[in-house]
């Protein structure tokens, strides 16, 4: 059975969801900041999010999914 | 409801839509993949390890899961981590090391069906109706409960979200299958973790630090005895109620044993793995989450202990189940607030996805195959299996909408179901170390073990059986269902004709199969035996800390 690689569904889901947060977390307004304790969440959250997004697609390009074998189709 | 409303905005709306399109997208993408019924159901067993066993955990990560171990964390403290260290880990680690040859050796498609291999027809039949009806009924509890908590949440009405939720679902699976549910899964283990982790930061920040939390827990009701878990465990003196016996055999043996090692929801993700070196890591792989996941539910559920004034009331707002809303609520500003609502969702989607899964699978290999319509084309069953995942999901919601009229009855279908897993992990472990034991022998000591179980929780929802607690309750049923189905099995294998050894290869321990080789592993981190082991040693010392 060939299918696509769940890496590449989860580092796109990731870098979205990190530069949406990220984003937001750029311009947090006080109030914001202040219901965080005063922690830059948005942002950090944001920038872990963009780096585990970007590390699943460069280990998807580094060690791409083998080439299924010619008769894999009848394979069980 | 209204005082638990979460200040959502349009960002926050955007991160729960662009996942649910991400989801759909998978669902999608899947479906072109398949060609044969095994890749429908079992995912072509292609998975390599790391994929089955993120979603092996993040079946078990539903969102019933996450609240109610928080919950748990407020209620009796540390003692909570009894359900994540001795009573899944080392659980876990047996399924790998010496369950996995036999499930993934026999080359079987589902746990019932080794239990026809390995016994006969009755057995086979009894244990794939009570699983798929259990699934069945499970799937609509959890999307009840997604329905309950988005409403408080986000305004929601019931009838809205019981309805997406059970679109999407639906869409997926029939769609993708099961390597669609797994690929969610994984998707979803990291959605859910990355909308926690700013609860746990955030709070641990306020209360002063992992010291200032638990200075704070010193000062509240449960005091100290909060920040320990083996302590005061020689008597029933302690926050959790139970002694060392009750936690060891009751918790760590027979409940834990019967859950991880014969729910079908959680073997299959292994049965999908591409190889046997593969499929028995996914659980071992599984364990090391397992261990951490407390960080993000136990600890916030402290935090709310001691963040939230009133905590802990019978009913209203500010109920235990309500600690982790109440946090999000208290604590995360929008963005992250739109990551938490999304980690909460998918979380119900996973447990609800798992079942779902579980169920078809059952279903269309195990009751239509097996006894309705045997020998048709593999086309065919997939077919069957698209219908049984449409028919499963809208029972499903019929029981959403039939819990919503009970009150309790989430619980006690919860309750009930439990009550199968203990009496047939009796049944596995002596159907697989015994190769006398007799195929009449399997199908009693399931039926009476039930039966005993059965009986004493129905004597403690009568009262006439006094218990301390449901979970004491729970220990104490599983404890002889476990100990019924053994003494069943060995005294009916006196008296009924064994199966022939021929039949038994592959199934019973010492007895190999032609699939059933175990081979060594090319790189230490490839062996499940070093792995296990590693887990199980990692959750002894993290016990020392808060023994």
């Amino acid at each position: 059975m060939r299918i696509f690689d769940v890496r590449g569904v989860i580092g796109g889901l990731f870098v979205v969801y990190g530069l949406i947060v990220t984003g937001i977390g750029l311009f947090d307004s006080p109030s914001e900041l202040d219901k965080a304790e005063g922690i830059r969440i948005n942002l950090w959250m944001g920038l872990g999010m963009l780096a585990l997004g970007l590390l699943m697609l460069l280990w998807l390009r580094l060690n791409p999914p083998p080439e299924p074998e010619p008769d894999d189709e009848t394979a069980r | 409801m209204s005082g638990l409303r979460l200040d959502v905005g349009l960002v926050d709306y955007l991160i729960l839509a662009i996942y649910f399109v991400t989801v759909l997208g998978v669902g999608f993408a899947a479906r072109r993949a398949i060609r044969t019924s095994a890749d429908f159901f079992l995912s072509g067993r292609s998975m390599p390890a790391w994929v089955t066993g993120l979603a092996f955990i993040s079946a078990n990560l539903g969102a019933l899961e996450i609240i109610g171990m928080a919950a748990n964390g407020a209620e009796y403290g540390l003692m909570t981590l009894h359900y994540y260290w001795i009573g899944a880990v080392p659980a876990m680690v047996f399924l790998g090391i010496v369950m996995m040859p036999f499930y993934y050796g026999s080359k079987v498609r589902s746990v019932p069906e080794f239990l026809r291999l390995r016994f006969n027809r009755p057995t086979h039949l009894f244990n794939a109706v009570s699983f798929a009806v259990a699934q069945v009924l499970i799937a609509g509890v959890n999307l009840y409960a997604l329905a309950l908590i988005l409403q408080a949440l986000l305004g929601w009405p019931l009838w809205l979200s019981i309805v997406i939720g059970a679109a999407i679902v639906l869409a997926y699976i029939t769609l993708g299958g099961l390597s669609s549910a797994i690929y969610n899964e994984v998707l979803q283990f990291f959605v859910i973790l990355a909308g926690l982790l700013p609860i746990t930061i955030i709070g641990l920040v306020k209360v002063g630090g992992v010291d200032g939390l638990f200075e704070k827990v010193r000062a509240t009701q449960l005091g100290d005895a909060a920040l320990h878990t083996f302590q005061d465990t020689a008597g029933t003196g302690n926050p959790l109620g139970a002694n060392w016996i009750g936690i060891v055999f009751g918790l760590g043996f027979v409940l834990s044993f019967g859950y991880w090692t014969t729910n079908f929801a959680e073997v299959q993700r292994a049965l999908s793995a591409k190889d046997m070196s593969a499929a028995r890591r996914t659980p071992i792989i599984g364990a090391f989450p397992k261990l951490l996941i407390p960080v993000v539910t136990v600890i916030p559920g402290l935090i709310a202990l001691v963040t939230v004034q009133g905590l802990g009331a019978e009913e209203g707002d500010l109920v235990y189940n309500n600690a982790i809303p109440l946090l999000m609520r208290d604590l995360l500003p929008n963005g992250v607030l739109g990551v938490a609502v999304t980690g909460l969702v998918a979380s119900f989607m996973a447990g609800m996805a798992a079942n779902v899964s579980g169920f078809n699978t059952v279903f269309t290999y195990d009751i239509w195959q097996a006894y309705v319509r045997k020998d048709r084309s593999d086309e065919y069953y997939i077919r069957v299996g698209r219908i049984a995942t449409v028919a499963g999901i809208l029972v499903g919601i019929g029981t959403a909408f039939i819990a919503a009229g009970f009150d309790n009855i989430m619980n006690y279908i919860q309750a009930l179901f439990s009550l199968f897993n203990a009496p047939l992990f009796a049944t596995f472990i002596v159907g697989m170390f015994w190769k006398r034991m007799t195929p009449w022998a399997g199908f009693w000591s399931l039926l009476l073990g039930f039966l005993a179980s059965l009986t004493l929780y129905i004597g403690h929802l009568t009262e006439v059986i006094p218990f301390n607690s449901d979970l004491e309750e729970s220990f104490w049923g599983a404890g002889l269902a476990f100990v019924t189905a053994v003494v069943v099995a060995v005294i009916v294998t006196q008296f009924t004709p064994r199966k022939p050894e021929d039949e038994l290869r592959g199934l019973v321990y010492g007895m190999a199969g032609e699939g059933g080789a175990v081979s060594e592993p090319a790189v230490w981190w490839r062996n499940p035996v070093l792995l296990g082991v590693i887990a199980v040693v990692l959750a002894v010392l993290l016990y020392i800390p808060v023994w």
